[in-house]
Formats: C-alpha cells, sequence, structure tokens
C-alpha cells in the first residue's frame, strides 16, 4: 500500500525554520515506519537523518514522534498508523538535524543519579546473594533502554530544563531498590526537590511513551515514597 | 570537507562502546594516570551487545546437582567448534568465566536468581555435563535480556570510574606503520569535523558484520569497519570463511529468537508437526550446535518440509505455559506480538535461520594483542577483543552464551594488557598527515557519480545469502567472488545526495558499504579456499572434515586491492584430540 510520509525537516546550517517534506513510499502492513525512513533514504532522499541500529526495539536509537506520539519508528507498524505518518523529532531537545535530536543533556540527567552500584564492602567469593523477591522489586526499572521517549514526552520537562526527567528517575529506582545497593540517600538528595521527583505532575504521558511499557509513573510514585520516608 | 582537525592525545583509545570495548575500558581506568577514551559510532548503551537475550555461560554449577567444572565447558567449546579453537585459549576463557560472571554480580548485573538468591543458569545448545553426558545448566541469565543487562552495568561502570566518551564518532582510518599504531582518525557525526586519536595503546571492539547478508540478525551498524580497515593496511584476518547462521530468526525479518527458548523446552517442527531435530541430533535434539540445526531446518526444507511448502519450520513452546515465558522470556513474546501478531504462549514462532555471528575476525594473542602476520608477529599497541577479533575461542562454530562470555573475558585482558603496556611506553609519533587517507576516502565517496549504495547493497546482500550462507561450493563461491569483486568496483564510484556536513549518514552508509563489501569478499574468497567442511562452514562438494589438510586457521591478506594471499596457522590442540562431532 501507499504511505503518505510527513517528515519534520530541519537543516540548522541552511534552513532558516522547521518545514514539512512529503514522501509516498510502498510498505506492507506489517513493514515498520522505520522501513519507510529507510526506503526514503536509501533508494529516494539520502539528506535525510535520522538514527537507527537494531531495527527491533532493543538498542533504542529512534525514538521520535510519530503521528504525535512518542514512539520507537522501528515497533511501529503501519498497521498501527495507517496510510498518514506525521514525523518529528522528539520535543524538548535541540535539533542536530531532522529527526536527529541532541541527547548530551539526557545523558548528563541519567549520569547525575549515580547511575552505578555503590556497595562498598568486601565482595564474597561468590555472588552477592539476592532472593528471586527482592530481585523482581526493581526488575521493571532494569527494562530501560534509555530511548529517551519517557522524558521528551514529560510537560514538566518541557516547560523547566532543570527538571531531571522521568528516564533519570526510572534509573535512580532500579538501584534505590535494589537490596546490594547501598546509595539510596546520595540518589535520594539528588532526587528529593523541585528539579528531582517533585517536578512531576504525575500526567501518566511517560508511561504511555515507554516503548517497553515501563510502569514508569509508578516508579517515580516509589521514589517519591522513598524520599517521603527517608530510604526503600 | 572540513579543514579544521582536532587532535586528541590519549593512554588508551577504544573502538566500539559495546561489551568488549567497554569492559577494556572499565578495566584501564581502575588503572591510575591511564587516560582512557571509548569513541563509538552510537550511544553506547545502544550497542548491539544489548540485543544478545539467553545467556552467558560459566560452569558456576548452581541448577545441577552433579555442580559443573569449567573442564566440561572447555570440551563442549572445542566440540562445538570442531575442533578448530586454540584450546590453550578456550582454557583461559572457560576458567576466567567462573570469576568474570561473578565479578559482573558484583559490578550489580541483576541476574536472574534461584530460590536460593543464587545466579540462576538455564540450559543451551551443545553445552554438557561430564563431557556430553547430558545436558547442563550453565549459561547464567537475566530473563531473556542478559547482553542489555551486561552492556548496561559496564557502561555503568565506566561512568564509575570517569572513562571519556566520544558519542557518535566513526572511525574511518587505523594509523599504523612498521607494525606499531598511532592511534585513529574518526568523524564526529555530529559536526562532521574531523578528529585524530593519537594513543599509546588502541582497542577494536567493533562487532561483527552480519549486515552483508540478507537476512540477518545483525543491527544496521555492524558493517565489519574494523576487519575492512585492518585488511586494507596490509595486515590478515584470520578464519573468515567461518560464519555463523543461527537456526530461529523469525520468519523473513531475521529477529532473533534466543535458543533460551529451545533451552526451556521448546523445540522445532515441521509442517508435518514432526519434531525432526531427533532425526538430525539423537541424544541432543533441539540442543544441538547452531550449525548441525541450522543445516537440519534448510534440509527439511530443501525436502518440502517446510511449513506450507515455505521457506521456515515452527518453533512451538506453546507447552511451556504463559508463566514460565513471561516470565523467563518476555522480550521474546514481545517481538513475537509486535512484528508478527502471534503469542508464543499459544502459537508456534515461524522461524528461519539467519545470518547471527562472525567467528573470525582481526587475529590476536590471548591478551587481544593483533598478531600481523600467520608466524605470530605483534602490531605493537594495536588489540582487538569481542566478535571482530578472532582469538581463536570459536573456532568453525560458536556454542550460544559464549560470545558474551568471549567479550568480556578477552576485552577485560585486553583492558589489562593495555593499561600495563601504556604505563610502560611512549606515544610513537604521528605519521605525517595522518588524515590524508581518511579524507580521500571520504572525498571519493563525496565526488562519485555512480549508483545509490542501497542498489550495491542489495545486490551483495542477495548473493552472500545465496551462495556463501549454510551450503556452499565451488560453482556458487566462484560466481559470488566474481560477483563481489564486480560490486567493488562499482563501488569505487558509488553516490550520494547528502554533501552536508552535519549528521551525514548517507556518506557513512556508504563508508559501511564499502567496509562490508571487504569483509564478504574475505569471507567468499575464503569460503571457496577451504576445501572441507568443518562447523558452520558446509561444502556440498567436500563434506567431510579433513584434519590432514586442513586443521589449520586460514590468514588472509589484501594485495594490489583484489589478490588475496593465504597463509595458515597451526591450531594449538592440548586436552582433546579432534574426533568425530556427534550430537
Amino acid at each position: 500500500m501507499r504511505v503518505r510520509f510527513d517528515v519534520k525537516r530541519y537543516d540548522p546550517e541552511k534552513d532558516e525554520a522547521p518545514y514539512f517534506q512529503t514522501y509516498e513510499v510502498e510498505l506492507e502492513e506489517s513493514d515498520r515506519v522505520l522501513d519507510g525512513l529507510n526506503q526514503i533514504r536509501w533508494r529516494r532522499d539520502g539528506t535525510l537523518a535520522f538514527r537507527r541500529s537494531c531495527e527491533h526495539g532493543i538498542c533504542g536509537s529512534d525514538a521520535m514522534r510519530i503521528n504525535g506520539r512518542n514512539r520507537l519508528a522501528c515497533r511501529t507498524l503501519v498497521r498501527d498508523v495507517g496510510k498518514r505518518v506525521r514525523v518529528e523529532p522528539l520535543l524538548g531537545l535541540p535539533v542536530v538535524r531532522d529527526l536527529v535530536v541532541d541527547q548530551r543533556r539526557f545523558f548528563q540527567d541519567y549520569r547525575s543519579v549515580l547511575p552505578f552500584l555503590v556497595n562498598d564492602e568486601p565482595a564474597p567469593p561468590r555472588e552477592r546473594l539476592q532472593t528471586p523477591g527482592d530481585r523482581q522489586r526493581f526488575d521493571d526499572t532494569t527494562r530501560c533502554i534509555l530511548c529517551a521517549a519517557c522524558t521528551t514526552s514529560c510537560p514538566s520537562a518541557w516547560g523547566d530544563e532543570s527538571f531531571i526527567g522521568p528516564a533519570a528517575i526510572v534509573q535512580a529506582h532500579r538501584f534505590i531498590f535494589d537490596t546490594r545497593d547501598h546509595a539510596t540517600a546520595e540518589r535520594l538528595a539528588r532526587l528529593n526537590g523541585r528539579s528531582g521527583v517533585w517536578a512531576c505532575r504525575t500526567v501518566y504521558n511517560c508511561t504511555v511513551a515507554c516503548p517497553r511499557e515501563i510502569q514508569v509513573t509508578r516508579a517515580i510514585a516509589e521514589v517519591k515514597r522513598a524520599a517521603l520516608l527517608g530510604g526503600r | 570537507m572540513p579543514t579544521r582537525v582536532e587532535v586528541h592525545q590519549l593512554d588508551a583509545v577504544v573502538v566500539g562502546g559495546g561489551g568488549a570495548g567497554l569492559a577494556a575500558a572499565v578495566y584501564l581506568a581502575r588503572r591510575p594516570g591511564i587516560r582512557t577514551g571509548v569513541i563509538s559510532k552510537l550511544y553506547p548503551t545502544r550497542s548491539h551487545t544489548g540485543t544478545a537475550q539467553g545467556g552467558v555461560g560459566a560452569a558456576l554449577g548452581n541448577c545441577d546437582p552433579e555442580g559443573d567444572s569449567w573442564e566440561w565447558h572447555m570440551f563442549d567449546t572445542v566440540k562445538g567448534s570442531d575442533y578448530l579453537a586454540d584450546q590453550d585459549a578456550v582454557e583461559i576463557m572457560c576458567r576466567e568465566a567462573v570469576e568474570v560472571v561473578y565479578e559482573l554480580e558484583h559490578m550489580g548485573l541483576p541476574f536472574s536468581r534461584t530460590a536460593e538468591g543464587r545466579i540462576a543458569q538455564r540450559r543451551f545448545g551443545g553445552h554438557t555435563i561430564n563431557f556430553g553426558e547430558r545436558l547442563s545448566r550453565r549459561a547464567c541469565y537475566a530473563a531473556d535480556r542478559t547482553g542489555q543487562m551486561i552492556l548496561q552495568t559496564l557502561y555503568q561502570q565506566c561512568i564509575k570510574h570517569h572513562v571519556e566518551f566520544y558519542d557518535e564518532y566513526q572511525v574511518i582510518d587505523l594509523l599504523v606503520e612498521n607494525k606499531r599504531c598511532q592511534g585513529v582518525v574518526a568523524i564526529e557525526i555530529a559536526s562532521g569535523a574531523l578528529h585524530v586519536f593519537h594513543a599509546k595503546a588502541v582497542l577494536f571492539a567493533t562487532g561483527g558484520w552480519g549486515r552483508m547478508f540478507k537476512i540477518t540478525s545483525n543491527a544496521v551498524s555492524l558493517t565489519g569497519d574494523a576487519a575492512a580497515l585492518v585488511w586494507r593496511r596490509g595486515l590478515p584476518l584470520e578464519d573468515m570463511e567461518f560464519f555463523q547462521i543461527h537456526p530461529t530468526g523469525i520468519y523473513k525479518l531475521g529477529i532473533l529468537i534466543t535458543e533460551g527458548v529451545r533451552g526451556e523446552g521448546g523445540v522445532l517442527r515441521n509442517r508435518e508437526g514432526e519434531r525432526f531435530m531427533e532425526v538430525y541430533a539423537p541424544r541432543m535434539k533441539d540442543l544441538a550446535s547452531r550449525d548441525v540445526v541450522s543445516r537440519a531446518i534448510y534440509l527439511e526444507i530443501r525436502a518440502g518440509r517446510g511449513i506450507e511448502g515455505k521457506a521456515y519450520v515452527n518453533l512451538d513452546a506453546t507447552h511451556l505455559g504463559r508463566g514460565l515465558i513471561g516470565e523467563k522470556l518476555p522480550d521474546v513474546a514481545d517481538f513475537c506480538r509486535t512484528y508478527i501478531g502471534i503469542d508464543p504462549a499459544f502459537d508456534p514462532m515461524p522461524v528461519q535461520p539467519t545470518a547471527h555471528y562472525a567467528m573470525g575476525g582481526l587475529p590476536t594473542d590471548s591478551d587481544g594483542r593483533l598478531l600481523a602476520d600467520a608466524a605470530g608477529a605483534i602490531v605493537e599497541g594495536a588489540y582487538a577483543a569481542g566478535e571482530c577479533a578472532c582469538v581463536s575461542v570459536h573456532g568453525a562454530n560458536r556454542l550460544g552464551t559464549n560470545s558474551l562470555l568471549d567479550l568480556v573475558v578477552f576485552g577485560r585482558r585486553a583492558g589489562l594488557h593495555m593499561a600495563a603496556f601504556a604505563a610502560g611506553s611512549n606515544h610513537d609519533s604521528l605519521p605525517d598527515d595522518p588524515t590524508g587517507p581518511a579524507i580521500e576516502a571520504l572525498q571519493r565517496i563525496r565526488g562519485g557519480k555512480g549508483e545509490r549504495a542501497a542498489a550495491i547493497r542489495d545486490e551483495m546482500q542477495a548473493t552472500m545469502t545465496e551462495h556463501v550462507s549454510v551450503f556452499r561450493e565451488d560453482a556458487g563461491l566462484s560466481e559470488a567472488i566474481a560477483k563481489i569483486g564486480e560490486l567493488r568496483q562499482r563501488f569505487r564510484d558509488v553516490k550520494i545526495d547528502d554533501k552536508g556536513e552535519r549528521y551525514n549518514l548517507d556518506l557513512l552508509e556508504a563508508f559501511e558499504l564499502g567496509c562490508l563489501l571487504d569483509c564478504a569478499y574475505s569471507t567468499a574468497t575464503a569460503a571457496r579456499n577451504r576445501t572441507e567442511s568443518r562447523g558452520a562452514h558446509y561444502r556440498e562438494d567436500f563434506q567431510q572434515r579433513n584434519d590432514r589438510e586442513w586443521l589449520k586457521h586460514t590468514f588472509q591478506t589484501l594485495r594490489d586491492g583484489d589478490k588475496v594471499e593465504f597463509n595458515y596457522r597451526p591450531v594449538t590442540v592440548t586436552r582433546f584430540e579432534p574426533k568425530e562431532r556427534v550430537y
């Protein structure tokens, strides 16, 4: 079937303002939106810039706005979006070119929550023990692939650059609720404030946007609770 | 082209931000005073290690009453390799496996757990107890996202240890003179600027080149950049004829369905509903090694027993139950729902073999040092690890779970060796005009007037899938070599639309196609040269393994642009004499 792609284009080097360009692409219902974008760049217009890599929803490269919603282009099928597809870059981050946004700030926020296990006790000769129940406690947030779909769907993040954003909180949650970790206090010090979890207004956009179906808003609520109680 | 070139002087540079590169970087950064940079064409968390699903092999013995031993693991790996792996290197890998898996756990890796709170382990193809007696549970897993968890854990440790990251920088050339590496030249994708990384030690950890095939589990970014760059510099590639075609990719898409599905009890069935692996591998059945299972699937399809007569069979996990699938194989279930609209708890999965893993690559010793020739000379300061390297621990066929293991064990060893080397040496002086060849390569693409990269890439992928896949024979290989040769000529005039500087993927995809064509040329010529069948390399015109003539590694060097010179290196045999391989 013929699918019409309206793609937001912008090259800050030569364009005064962003504009939409239309391409018609022949696709099957079971094809991915990414297949359409690839067809455009490979066979029609090599100047179209977008990120992509694994093509099956694990690497997190191709988050973009598809018909107004943040999605991964490789996890969105033509049958889900129909014959007209509007594709735009993620909101809230500067556009490098076309669908590519500058993600440096996103990764800086991620780094600010100490995204690594902190445990200074001498390690045992074998593994540290953890019950399946304790492991399950943070399972959902280990599934984050840092695609930025949640953070760039969040009105609080659009309105306030200092807000750390849902993805960084998800990453903090992954450690705060890991029984092996000892840095809850330091992480909560970063998160227990206006640029941390309290900037969240429980809009649920992040949960809807997450291509991994992580319960992001719930994770944020659990971190809020930990912040109030002073620990997990 | 921009005239501005930035020069960075670091102690150690790691090219590639996947598991091997990040493992090396962690151990480099732990050594005080060693300034380490990771150059990656993707944000590191988007590397292909993240798509590995099933597990990492280590003889922890957490889940089998008789325990486990590294020696059993070693035997299985050597047998899986069809006796082509170097057994000294395999011994190192299987011994260190236990230690590195515990270390990953200590770093925070969220492994799935047993009821006792230990690291959970599952069955995987070719892994056995007591030298082949029965299947063992050796694959340590984190649901079916083990690779993602390894990648993230190593990235987290790099952040903790202040590794410098050059995200979205793509390496265009390596600097090497007189068997000494001086660094690399890379393009900063966001700006198009060139950067020279002047280093004492350089590690290549750029992954594989599965994109030379049409049906593949590999990401778009797996284009064999390091293999091509090394080959163009007159250095050898090892065992390139051995490319693993994984038995179970989603039909038509090639997306990997982990062997963990069969490890948990899933079975392959043909159109008659028969569990056909009982015929091909009476003891190990669906968990025979991958080359055996892929050939069996193709033979079933050839005999007209594909589902509906088409080129796929069914992977049946419907008897495992929703609970187990939800807990242990959630991502696989999600891929099936998303891409083919089925639920593996109720419907069989349509699968076909998919190009998956390069056993061959940049020859190294067991510390990751790059070999300059088949006699074992070293390129000082150059290293390789992970899929792009050939140590060789996988020989002619890699066992499942051994790739994640390989990249952590040999990434770590390379990192430790590089740290010691960098601490005890000075920077070699940069060559005159270090960016000359890189600029020339990019200018040629920018000035091309011929056809688009995609047209050439389509023909390459079709040729490789038709003639250089699971079954090979002389006539088809000769046709493939001629075709790839022609495509390499046509590539010299490849045309791009995008003449800009910023984020020019048109330019970089064309550059990557050039790398893939070199890998394809190397693979096809090596495959024609090896007139025997071993592991993943199956010749219909030479169906037997021939240890008398071919128990040796292929070393290929490129001369004058298209002539391939072959040399050989003996296989190291220590504990296990080659014998017939039966599953």
